[in-house]
């Protein structure tokens, strides 16, 4: 179908498809990023579900919401403030407000317009009647009665009509970006098999919608996103929490490890585990043990037992997780522990995203117990972040934390897809059958690692304990001397994985008088900030730490050289008082939102601007 | 025994194939130290490799075990025996995997370990010595500790009434309940045997004496002038016959067990229980395990014993089905399936 109208290139854009919970919105959502993809497009998404499982239908706490961030330029978030908003009742118009700018172009099914409706969104006023929307394009569509109208043939009842509704008001949006709405008959052909009246159904409304925008002239002009500049190869879409789960299978596979996971359900985490569950066909060995404890005991008996062991979580169970964390220290054994953070403290907030775990990751412990914590800096990224964790844990024999975001867990980015075998060695020191001169704690001499002599191995049954052990033979020690050695073992052992990570980046001019940093799931807000001032021109650099304890080497330098650093996260200023701690050589500056909501990237603009007055 | 080391050559294993070079350090007279002996006895006859077999504790003055035996061994944190062994067994179902446990560690703070373990019927053996008292930590009342009892954290007497260990396993679903002496060394090696050969959670209460806090805590079980009186040995398929003269049995009435004289009021051998540590019905195994004195013997031996599917077990066949049906076998394949796209 051609479009007549006029086509304005644009280089991003943020759409928001919402709804009430039965609407539809996360299939809309994800067949219009399918189809971005297609279209070339670098992209990310987000899902908002609802707190609340079933949800008072047609209010604002039961609107779900699917965002699609995509563009020509490389795309660093989900993205902030929306360009279009899908609104399929007045409650969905009502949450999503905070997301509007001016000039957002909301799409509303005028349909959904009733006084029944406007009370349960707690609206008093009918808003596209008085000046509440004045700030943006309206566009008023009977979505319901056109669906019904182009399903009038078909003669089924009125609720299974109404359940393509959504599938009109992607055809309006596929009208409004110039998409070619063929492109979606291979997802209606594969999901509806055996439905050719269900397939035939989506199409007609799907066609009905766009052939509406077009003929109605409801848009003064459409836009044109030419497909970005990305390598080649062969993509897909991944959810941050089942890239997490992927790299970790890959690092098993890569290490000749089979991989062990003991969980306990958590909200963000959850995904992980169930994610893993799925893949007995590859050998994944994934338990859903009676509590956060046991899921980190069992994972810490199985790396005892020679598997690459994994837990996942989310704060209030890191907490419960601590005790156990301390032996996987004291027995140096392999453990990667995925914390997909939300809001704390205690229960917080369970569905909101922040990045308050980091002090526990890196203290809550009993003792000086060092391990390495890494943050994931994006959805895909966890992909890789995971893998590294794998490899760090199986190769220095230390405990891992691998602090991930509830947004970045439920986010999706599109992912080049690797092969395993193109991904770094997994080297674990495995100690062979009768290894000469094995001795339980006797170390490598670069990385301080014990060898890892697994049960069943001939002639090298030993016992491991979280008392105190001699160096070397792993006997039970008091020897005070002992004790400070073991000790500083330790800590020296984490921190030679310095030797083995890559150096601090930085983007933009190392002498920048400012230096923005970062660290975890800010990594996309922050640069696309810079990335924008650096093209104004600007004095600015951006650092953004995935490798969190130990710091890479060349930290004091990157921080080095500017007039100011500032430090921009999302919890009350974690990370800045580490690296007040760690690097205290340097005078830091903070900027902390604490709302269970991303960074607008106007607000660090402003922030960013203010500091280089 | 004969076992056979990783090129299939047969080795004889004795009981010094087991004993470490570590000093035991539990106080001389310990109930440990018999029990120490009777698994370097049980271990030869395993028909495993020393490298196969592994042996997982928490804390407390039994849970020092592993360090006292040679084989491959993990003494963990407090409470947390079960699950850590639950993932040793898991990754490699081929381990024989023996649990040593106090009561503390079992049954307060790591209790639901134990629970969920037993419900799971994963296949592991497990000590649990129960001295009815907190031993290392000096002499604190544990859940097992009988009501009324005085120790450091309960000068008036403790207000609060103790777990049945048998009970407790029995209702969480246990497919393997046994209850043995620290001293009776001979039965308890058989009890263990009948624990190897067992495929699921095998509990076994070992009922241990601590010289220093709880001494003599079971002496109206174990004394010389009462055991006879005061333990029934339960025996597949053999009556409950318990007593000095061996006169004494028991007997269901009703829906309740008691204490009945043979040749008193008419009552003959035939009368008496016969022990189904077969049955499936957890009822009279569960009256078994609660008998207590002064009214009841305690039963001693293997009190229930049924077969099901083990949790190890399943998760292995799931993976077996799942790997040969499934088109997909790596990594590679996974990140390859599903919607992907080329960009040119
Ligand atoms: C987390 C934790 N809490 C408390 C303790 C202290 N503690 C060590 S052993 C023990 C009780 C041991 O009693 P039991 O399990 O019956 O073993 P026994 O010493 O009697 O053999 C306690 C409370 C500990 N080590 N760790
Ligand atoms: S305190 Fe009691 S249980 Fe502990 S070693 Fe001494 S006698 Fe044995
Ligand atoms: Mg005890």
């Amino acid at each position: 179908m051609a479009n007549r109208s006029k086509v304005v290139e644009l280089e991003h854009v943020v759409i928001r498809f919402a709804g009430d919970s039965g609407d539809g919105m996360q299939l809309t959502g994800n067949l219009f990023s399918d189809s971005t993809a297609l279209a070339g497009n670098d992209f990310a998404t987000f899902p908002d579900y609802p707190g609340e499982i079933r949800p008072p239908q047609g209010t604002v706490s039961g609107v779900s919401g699917f965002q699609v961030h995509f563009g020509h330029k490389p795309v660093h978030t989900t993205g902030d403030l929306c360009d279009v908003l899908v609104a399929m009742n007045p409650a969905s118009i009502k949450a999503n407000m905070r997301w509007l700018k001016p000039g957002t172009t909301i799409i509303f099914d005028v349909d959904s317009m009733n006084d029944k409706a406007l009370e349960k969104a707690g609206y008093t006023t009918d808003p596209t009647q008085d000046d509440t929307l004045s700030q943006y394009k309206v566009v008023k569509a009977p979505i319901t009665s056109m669906t019904l109208e182009a399903l009038k043939d078909f003669g089924w009842d009125r609720k299974a009509m109404l359940k393509s509704k959504n599938m009109f008001a992607l055809g309006i949006v596929m009208y409004l970006f110039n998409r070619d709405i063929t492109m979606l008959n291979a997802y209606f052909n594969n999901k509806f098999k055996n439905k050719p009246d269900v397939i035939k159904a989506n199409q007609t409304v799907v066609a009905a919608g766009y052939s509406y925008a077009d003929t109605m002239e409801i848009f003064a002009n459409t836009y044109r996103i030419e497909p970005a500049n990305l390598a080649k190869g062969k993509y897909r879409d991944i959810t941050g929490n089942v890239a997490t789960a992927w790299g970790l299978m890959a690092a098993a596979e890569r290490s000749g490890r089979q991989i062990f996971c003991g969980s306990y359900p958590i909200t963000p985490a959850t995904d992980i585990l169930a994610e893993l569950v799925k893949y007995k066909n590859l050998k994944v060995k994934a338990f859903q043990a009676e509590d956060e404890i046991a899921g980190i005991c069992s994972s810490l008996g199985a790396s005892f037992a020679g598997c690459l062991a994994v837990t996942t979580t989310s704060g209030p169970g890191l907490s419960l997780k601590s005790e156990a964390l301390g032996l996987a220290v004291m027995t140096e054994l392999p453990l990667v522990v995925v914390d997909v953070q939300r809001g704390g403290p205690s229960t917080g907030l369970p569905t909101k995203s922040e990045q308050s775990d980091l002090m526990q990751a890196l203290y809550g412990r009993n003792g000086d117990a060092p391990l390495i914590v890494l943050a994931a800096r994006s959805s895909a990224d966890c992909f890789y972040s995971a893998y590294e964790a794998a490899k760090l844990a199986m190769e220095h024999m230390t405990p891992v934390i691998l602090l991930t975001e509830g947004a970045l867990g439920n986010g999706s980015e599109i992912l080049r897809i690797p092969r395993v075998a193109d991904l770094p060695a997994i080297v674990p020191p495995i100690a062979k059958d009768n290894e000469p001169g094995y001795q339980p704690y006797k170390r490598d001499e670069e990385k301080l690692s014990r060898m890892w002599a697994i049960p069943g191995t001939e002639g090298l049954r030993h016992r491991i304990s979280g008392l105190e052990k001699a160096n070397g033979s792993g006997n039970l020690s008091l020897d005070p001397k002992n004790h400070q050695l073991m000790t500083e073992l330790r800590e020296e052992k984490v921190q030679r994985v310095a030797n083995f990570i890559p150096e601090q980046e930085i983007v933009g001019d190392p002498n920048a008088d400012l230096l923005v940093v970062s660290w975890g799931g800010t990594y996309g807000v922050v640069l696309s900030v810079v990335e924008k001032m650096l093209e104004e021109g600007k004095s600015v650099a951006h650092a953004h730490f995935r490798h969190i304890m130990p710091l890479p080497k060349n930290t004091a330098k990157v921080l080095s050289g500017h007039k100011k650093i500032l430090v921009c996260e999302n919890n009350n200023g974690q990370f800045v008082n580490y690296l007040r701690e760690k690097m205290p050589d340097f005078k830091y500056e903070q900027y902390n939102k604490i709302q269970g909501l991303p960074f607008l990237t106007a607000e660090l603009e402003n922030k960013f601007n203010d500091l280089l007055k | 025994m004969e076992n056979t080391n990783l090129n299939n050559q047969v080795v004889n294993l004795t009981k010094e194939d087991f004993v470490c070079d570590q000093i035991v350090k539990w106080c001389p007279g310990c109930g440990d130290h018999a029990i120490l002996k009777v698994l370097q006895d049980v271990f030869p006859q395993l028909g495993k490799r020393k490298e196969d077999i592994c042996v997982v504790s928490g804390i407390g003055c039994s849970s020092r075990f592993p360090h006292y035996m040679n084989t491959y061994g993990f003494h963990s944190i407090h409470g947390r025996a079960c699950a850590i062994a639950t993932g040793v067994k898991l990754a490699n179902p081929n381990l024989s995997v023996w649990i040593v446990s106090g009561d503390g560690d079992c049954t307060a703070i790591g209790g639901n370990h134990f629970i969920h373990a037993v419900r799971r019927n994963m296949d592991m053996n497990l000590l649990l010595f129960n001295n009815r008292i907190y031993g290392m930590t000096k002499g604190q009342f544990s859940p097992c500790t009988f009501r009324g009892t005085v120790t450091k954290t309960s000068p008036q007497g403790t207000y609060e009434d103790p777990f049945n260990v048998g009970e407790l396993v029995i209702g969480a679903g246990g497919k393997f309940f046994a209850r043995g002496v620290d001293v009776n060394t001979k039965e308890l090696t058989d009890i263990c045997l009948r624990a190897k050969n067992h495929d699921g959670m095998s509990v076994i209460e070992v009922l241990q004496n601590c010289m220093i806090f709880s001494n003599g805590v079971h002496e109206n079980i174990t004394g010389k002038d009462v055991r006879d009186d005061m333990q029934v040995k339960c025996e597949h398929g053999k009556p409950l016959i318990f007593g000095k003269e061996r006169n004494k049995g028991l007997r269901l009435n009703g829906n309740k067990l008691e204490v009945v004289t043979i040749g008193e009021n008419g009552i003959t051998e035939k009368d008496i229980l016969v022990h189904d540590e077969k049955e499936e019905n957890t009822g009279i195994h569960m009256m078994l395990a609660h008998m207590m004195p002064p009214a009841f013997p305690v039963a001693i031996g293997v009190i229930r014993n049924v077969e099901a599917p083990t949790y190890d077990d399943c998760l292995t066949d799931v993976i077996e089905r799942e790997s040969a049906k499934s088109n997909i076998k790596t990594v590679d394949d996974l990140l390859n399936s599903g919607t992907t796209w080329d960009i040119k």
